[in-house]
């Protein structure tokens, strides 16, 4: 007999088993291996010398990195769903289901019925990983995140695509104010949320459900989250004791089903993991970032020569300015002299609570300026700024772009680009002749990147500083990919399983987050297209590996101050001093004593967003409101009554006659392509003698109600929400539901052809292989096309016939051209409408916001209401959809066959028309085509100086970064309109 | 350079510069491409297939394109930007050959991303041909003569055939690499009869194929065996997949790809479809027509001469394909891979392969739904069938795909045993107290 050993080697722990001669548990262990998997694996096994020695060992290795170990060491290897569905038949035979969720991978296996298991993709990783991300940005231990949760009022929503998406909701929402519990609580059930939606793709998890893994054994609130989710009965749901060595114990199980002509002894066991030759072959490294300690020291000094101006706070008397930067995961002060000198500066990782920072800071501040200094004005710029305005009574608030320009330009008059990587964003602006000419910021998927690296360095057990050291001379940086922190997680697994050191991790690391912003975000074409006098700012880049790898990237030099990371507040503080007004507004000290601030959740309920409120309330009975999108939220009694086409498009597409007869009650989701042919629908059935239903309005609720039956979860958000229309309607008392197939739009007479996008074609045939139960009604989704009216009265007589008893195909051919008529007039008003909302913003002198995007964006679900958000801010909307179809066949430099970027193109050689008009383009995530239109977009608006703003949207509710970029939008614009009126 | 419009201007390809001209082009199926680059030589064309592989390509694309543009796209054109910079190639003697479906998929735009990615990088003088069967960029695409169709057919329908039986050979060869020496005898042979006016010796050539091919020395073993489906780059290309044909075979697997026959008789067939959905009829409908019946009946000659000889398993009647995918989308899918991909899932299952890794680009828009759209279906009516779907993108890690791919070869094994299991007591039994 032998002993049996199960080695599990995950991306973040090791875990063992080991068996006895009577197939009991002897001995298991649960560790972090902080990357150092070889090592301790063997010195795991050597400690375990007293129990193993002199017995024959049997061993299986498991588990993502437990592949390289396998290989190495010739040990043998099993699948870990493999292992865990072979310890669940064995000990747990009565499950139904195991979710099991790991550091990286998620998995669900369905036991009952016909076996079935499944990884989550690519996208969708990170799990434990992510928890540990977000306990590291509230600044508390996985632990204490755990007793937060449990003590919660409220769940945010929180976008449930990936752990990137969903940090870039709770950031916001820390900015904000919202009560640590109900976040902590919120982020447990994102990760539910997720992995129902990624991974249960029609199949319902119910029955006896076992929860493996060590996130979900540690963690009492995030089962909590989920037996609540699935609405399981607590008998059901089952937390095994064991649950973290399952894994491992599946893989013991494997190693006894062995024959024992694998058989080690302790030492030859030893060996093979001593001896394993470290395959470091599949990498893919780069050059140094240093060849030399010369090298360095050469860089370092001339970047230690960027300083500033400093100042004596204990001997200073006379006036003084506070800048503050409230960013998204830091805090930073400066308090400046007269002359510009840094008198005091302060740079904080605000662990997701900025107001007791800054209280405790200005207490500091003011202790030391003990009457001598005067602070005679302030300025906030940053996420946090309408909070600290409201809490502390500063003065100013200035968009980002102008704070740090105002900074840069400070020290290099002439600086033409300025980048600056944060925790969380990365913001770039171009300048041209003395003023932000361009602005661009990252979108979700590439935002979390400088944060990350910290937030791994502190998972292998280094602090910041030690781990960019580490990064200046690795041999041999691994590539680690740019797509988002998502991905280089999973690459750097990757890596670690090639034997990679921490080293070159970090260096890879210091790499992707420059290829990131220069390739994804910036999309730069050569270095020369970004400037001559580029400034670098921002935390990350006071990583001399992450300045470096930039340099080496653009092959020249930059510029970086010693106060890199205080540049927002710096430029904060030399715009308070420039628009000094008089009296400062600022909180006094005696009031900053009574300081007291709270927090109140609360849901907006004057209009269908729905927005999710935190209410701050101060001491001195003061209030601010922050996460609403338009004015009502914050109080006002009415919303702007600024022209606004999208929503216009909606109202209009919803006001269209339903009830035609008793003929047939046909459903219609409002989803995709009905926002488009909805008109000509509706008037088709009217006109037949039928009733028209449509599914409710679109929201969080009702894309939960068909989460569970997404079959791809990388599909843009437009396409998983026509899931719970789909459902709402089976639930509506309809004889069919009526959704066509449509491979092709209408033909405007602006294109080469007229296609739809694949997704928008057929959906529907992705709907009735997967969202609907036995019990839905009948689903028609014939292919079909408008654009020859002739043949498709013919076409849809064939659909219907057998449907609608008595149909004759004159009813049909009248009923066509009821909804041919119909929906030219949509158009028509749609158009006219367009028409007056440019003539309204002629006559009033107002800015008008030109949207490129499809006509399903209107959905206020989909859009989140930024239109709303737009319109607060003083812009009149049309959209591409709303402006009429000039120039005929126009040549562009892509194939332009589909009708909706047809109109895209279209709408941006009209805004490049108008003085006073700039383009917005909303991107669904996951659209792969608007990868083609948004640079052919940009192209068009350069070519004709104008500005592109991209935007892109998910299930991202939170518009904290939106809001930015628009107000750095508008602040662009009128700051040319200035040097127009000016010239 | 750009126009008064501010569009490109395309550099044409004249006649004159097809004598001292090198047309690149980027690699795919290399026992296709070869035979497709020797065809083209024959009427006077000097191409080259580009067999790179490095990490550069990568890099390139991704410095060259839209970083969400589909992986094909990222790396095709990282490809030649690679190649075009390596100082390998006479830029001013070089031009580049790319296709196009023109449907309603992205992929369309990969001539446009490709030009804007010449000139991005200097290149703007090099031309880019197109080769299109949908008369896409008329100016600028290879002229094809009806004998020059014939024989890229005929190339075609050969390398389909060899790579089926070499995929049948491959993994049990006695003696490593034989099996690729015989394919790359038999391209020989093949074009140098094809240079001759009596090309189209088609059941000859199977037969002697088939007789070559059956006398490499194999080992007998029971192989798991897979299919592999997928967005047709990355079904095929090894630069794509990560050597996913290889990492099967070397994990015990034999592969099984449907060729690249089965894909233009997609296109054809699409088009005939559309007569009955939007009634587009004429002369183009009747063109598609004949190329249908002709191309199925070249499929059923080499089914025919496969199952004469009795040895290998001989790919399915189009026919069947086409039915196949009726029961789950409508054959109006026909963006990207379309109904075709399900369709070819099912024709695995259905000719008793449940192991199928459906490999496509990390967002692909049609994969949503004809890939892991049909799967749960597909899952619910064949309990057994063990199908996989990997996402390839740059950033995507190896590793990641690896395990996805372990695990499907995990339950092959498993059903395998389970299926003997079965059988033996079916044989002895014991069934009732095997519990």
């Amino acid at each position: 007999m032998s002993y049996k050993i199960g080695i599990d080697v995950g991306s973040t722990t090791l875990k063992t088993v080991v068996l006895g001669n009577d197939g009991r548990i002897i001995e298991k262990s649960y560790q972090r291996h902080f990357s150092r998997v070889r090592e301790m694996t063997l010195t795991h096994i050597l400690s375990l010398e007293h129990i193993l020695r002199g017995h024959p060992l049997k061993v299986a290795v498991t588990g993502s990195a437990g592949l390289g170990i396998s290989k190495d060491s010739g040990l043998e290897f099993v699948q870990e769903v493999f292992a865990t569905a072979g310890a669940v038949k064995k000990t747990v035979p009565e499950t139904d289901v195991v979710v099991e969720l790991g550091g990286e991978d998620a998995k669900i296996i369905f036991l009952g019925g016909t076996l079935e298991e499944r990884m989550n993709g690519t996208c969708a990783g990170g799990t434990g990983a992510f928890i540990d991300q977000m306990a590291t940005l509230l600044n508390v231990t996985a632990d204490e995140l755990d007793q937060l949760s449990l003590k919660a009022e409220k769940i945010y929503p929180i976008a449930s695509r990936c752990g990137v998406f969903a940090k870039s909701d709770i950031q916001p929402l820390l900015n904000q104010g919202a009560r640590k519990e109900d976040i902590a609580a919120s982020i447990f059930q994102a990760v539910v949320e997720q992995t129902i939606a990624g991974l249960a793709q029609g199949r319902r998890i119910a029955g006896n459900v076992l929860f493996l893994g060590g996130p979900l054994s540690f963690s009492r609130g995030l089962q909590k989250q989920f037996v609540k989710t699935l609405g399981l009965p607590v008998r059901n749901a089952v937390f095994p004791a064991l649950a973290p060595y399952f894994v491992a114990l599946g893989s013991a199980y494997y190693a006894q089903s062995l024959s024992e002509d694998y058989a080690l002894t302790f030492d030859e066991l030893i060996s093979r993991l001593r001896e394993a030759p470290s395959q470091t072959g599949g990498l893919s490294c780069r050059k140094p970032l240093f060849e030399n300690e010369e090298e360095y020291g050469a860089f370092k000094s001339r970047h230690a020569a960027m300083t500033a101006d400093f100042g004596d706070i204990e001997s200073y008397s006379g006036k003084a300015y506070l800048g503050v930067d409230a960013g998204s995961t830091t805090t930073k002060l400066v308090l400046l002299g007269c002359d510009g000198a840094i008198l005091y500066r302060h740079y904080v990782s605000n662990g997701g609570n900025p107001l007791p920072v800054i209280k405790e800071q200005l207490e500091n501040i003011y202790r030391l300026c003990a009457g001598r200094i005067e602070i005679s004005s302030s300025a906030v710029t940053g996420y946090g700024e309408e909070l600290m305005r409201a809490a502390f009574g500063i003065d100013l608030g200035i968009v980002e772009t102008v704070a740090h320009y105002t900074a840069a330009r400070h020290f290099d008059p002439l600086v033409d680009f300025i980048i600056d990587i944060g925790g969380q964003d990365i913001k770039c602006f171009q300048i041209r002749d003395g003023a932000v000419d361009s602005v661009i910021l990252n979108e979700a998927c590439s935002s979390g990147c400088g944060s990350f690296i910290e937030t791994f360095a502190k998972g292998l057990g280094y602090s910041a500083e030690q781990f960019a050291q580490l990064a200046l001379f690795a041999k041999a940086p691994v590539d680690l990919g740019t797509r988002c922190t998502v991905f280089m997680n999973s690459s750097v697994k990757q890596a670690q399983k090639d034997g990679a050191t921490p080293a070159d991790i970090s260096a890879g690391l210091a790499v992707s987050v420059i290829k990131n912003a220069l390739y994804k975000v910036i999309r730069a074409r050569s270095a020369g297209e970004l400037g001559e006098h580029i400034v670098v700012q921002g935390g990350t880049f006071l990583n001399d590996a992450v300045l470096r790898a930039f340099e080496q990237e653009l092959e020249k030099n930059v510029t970086r101050l010693a106060i890199a990371e205080l540049m927002g507040a710096y430029g904060a503080a030399l715009y308070a001093r420039e628009n000094e007004t008089g009296q400062s507004s600022l909180i006094s000290p005696k009031e900053l004593h009574a300081f007291t601030h709270k927090a109140v959740a609360a849901t907006c309920g004057r209009c269908t967003n729905r927005c999710s409120l935190t209410v701050n309330t101060f001491a001195d009975g003061g209030r601010f409101i922050s996460g609403n999108k338009c004015e009502r939220g914050a109080g006002a009694e009415k919303a702007s009554s600024l022209p606004n086409m999208m929503r216009r498009q909606y109202e209009q597409l919803i006001s269209y006659p339903l009830k035609g007869g008793e003929r047939l009650r046909v459903g219609i989701p409002l989803v995709l392509n009905m926002y488009e042919n909805l008109p000509f629908w509706s008037a088709f059935f009217v006109e037949l003698g039928c009733e028209v239903i449509l599914s409710g309005e679109s929201s969080r609720e009702l894309y939960m109600k068909g989460q569970h039956t997404i079959a791809s979860d990388t599909v843009c958000y437009p396409a998983k929400l026509v899931h719970g229309h789909i459902e709402e309607l089976a639930e509506k008392n309809v004889d069919v539901i009526f959704y066509p197939c449509m491979t092709y739009n209408f033909d405007e007479g602006i294109s080469d052809n007229c296609y739809n996008c694949p997704v928008v074609a057929y959906y529907p045939e992705s709907i009735a292989a997967n969202a609907l139960s036995n019990k839905a009604p009948r689903f028609l989704y014939p292919h079909l096309s408008l654009s020859d009216e002739r043949f498709f009265a013919s076409r849809i007589y064939s659909v219907l016939k057998d449907i609608i008893p008595g149909l004759t195909k004159s009813q049909v051919r009248a009923a066509a051209k009821a909804g041919y008529r119909q929906y030219a007039s949509y158009r028509r008003d749609i158009l006219a409408a367009g028409e007056e909302a440019l003539e309204y913003a002629e006559k009033n002198g107002a800015r008008v916001i030109m949207m490129a995007c499809r006509p399903y964006h209107a959905d206020p679900e989909v859009n989140h209401g930024l239109d709303k958000l737009l319109t607060s801010l003083g812009f009149v909307i049309v959209t591409d959809s709303s402006v009429a179809l000039s120039g005929g066949k126009r040549r562009h430099n892509v194939l332009n066959q589909w009708t909706y970027h047809a109109r895209m193109y279209n709408a941006a050689r009209i805004a490049a028309g108008y003085d006073n008009m700039e383009m917005v383009q909303l991107v669904s995530f996951g659209c792969g085509l608007d990868a083609v239109t948004s640079d052919e977009i940009k192209d068009i608006l350069r070519a004709s100086g104008k500005l592109y703003t991209q935007l892109k949207i998910d299930e991202i509710n939170n518009l904290g970064a939106v809001k930015i970029r628009l107000r750095s939008l508008k602040a662009a614009m009128e700051e040319r309109e200035a040097i127009t009126s000016a010239g | 350079m750009r126009d008064n419009d501010n569009v490109i201007i395309k550099p044409p390809f004249t006649e004159e510069m097809k004598k001292e001209y090198t047309i690149l082009i980027p690699d795919m199926l290399s026992f296709h491409f070869d035979l497709v680059v020797g065809v083209m030589a024959q009427h006077g064309y000097r191409m080259e297939v580009l067999k790179t592989s490095h990490r550069n390509i990568v890099e390139e694309g991704l410095k060259s394109v839209h970083n969400d543009t589909c992986y094909p796209a990222l790396l095709v054109i990282g490809q030649f930007i690679d190649a075009l910079k390596s100082g390998n190639y006479d830029i001013n003697k070089t031009a580049l050959l790319i296709t196009q479906t023109g449907g309603g998929c992205r992929a369309s735009n990969y001539i446009y991303l490709l030009r804007k990615a010449l000139e991005k990088n200097g290149f703007g003088h090099i031309p880019v041909l197109s080769l299109n069967f949908s008369g896409l960029e008329k100016e600028y695409s290879v002229p094809l003569s009806f004998k020059m169709v014939v024989k890229l057919i005929f190339a075609i329908i050969y390398a389909d055939f060899i790579m089926g039986v070499y995929n049948q050979c491959l993994p049990y060869e006695q003696n490593p690499g034989e099996s690729l020496r015989l394919v790359k005898e038999w391209n020989a042979r093949l074009l140098s009869q094809m240079s001759g006016p009596s090309f189209v010796r088609a059941k000859k050539n199977y037969k002697a194929i088939l007789r070559d091919f059956a006398a490499i020395k194999r080992v007998k073993s029971d192989k798991i065996r897979v299919g592999i489906v997928g967005e047709i780059y990355l079904k095929f290309s090894p630069l794509g997949n990560n050597g996913l044909e290889d990492y099967l075979v070397s994990e015990g697997a034999e592969v099984i790809n449907s060729g690249l026959l089965d894909f233009i008789m997609y296109c054809v067939y699409n088009n005939i479809y559309d007569k009955k959905l939007y009634g587009k009829g004429g002369l183009g409908y009747a063109a598609n027509c004949l190329a249908m019946r002709y191309l199925k009946a070249r499929r059923r000659e080499m089914i025919a001469a496969i199952k004469g000889h009795g040895e290998f398993a001989p790919p399915s009647d189009f026919s069947k394909v086409i039915s196949a995918a009726g029961d789950y989308l409508d054959h109006g899918v026909k963006m990207g891979e379309g109904w075709l991909l399900t369709a070819e899932m099912l024709e695995l299952i259905h000719s008793g392969c449940n192991n199928i890794v459906s490999a496509q680009p990390f967002g692909c828009l049609p994969n949503h739904i004809v890939a892991k759209g049909m799967i749960r279906k597909i899952k619910d009516r064949y309990p057994d069938s063990n199908i996989v779907a990997v996402d390839y993108d740059p950033g995507a890690s190896r590793i990641n795909q690896e395990n996805r791919l372990r695990l499907m070869l995990a339950n092959a094994k498993l059903n395998g045993e389970r299926r003997e299991e079965t059988a033996t007591q079916k044989e002895t039994g014991t069934a009732e107290v095997a519990v």
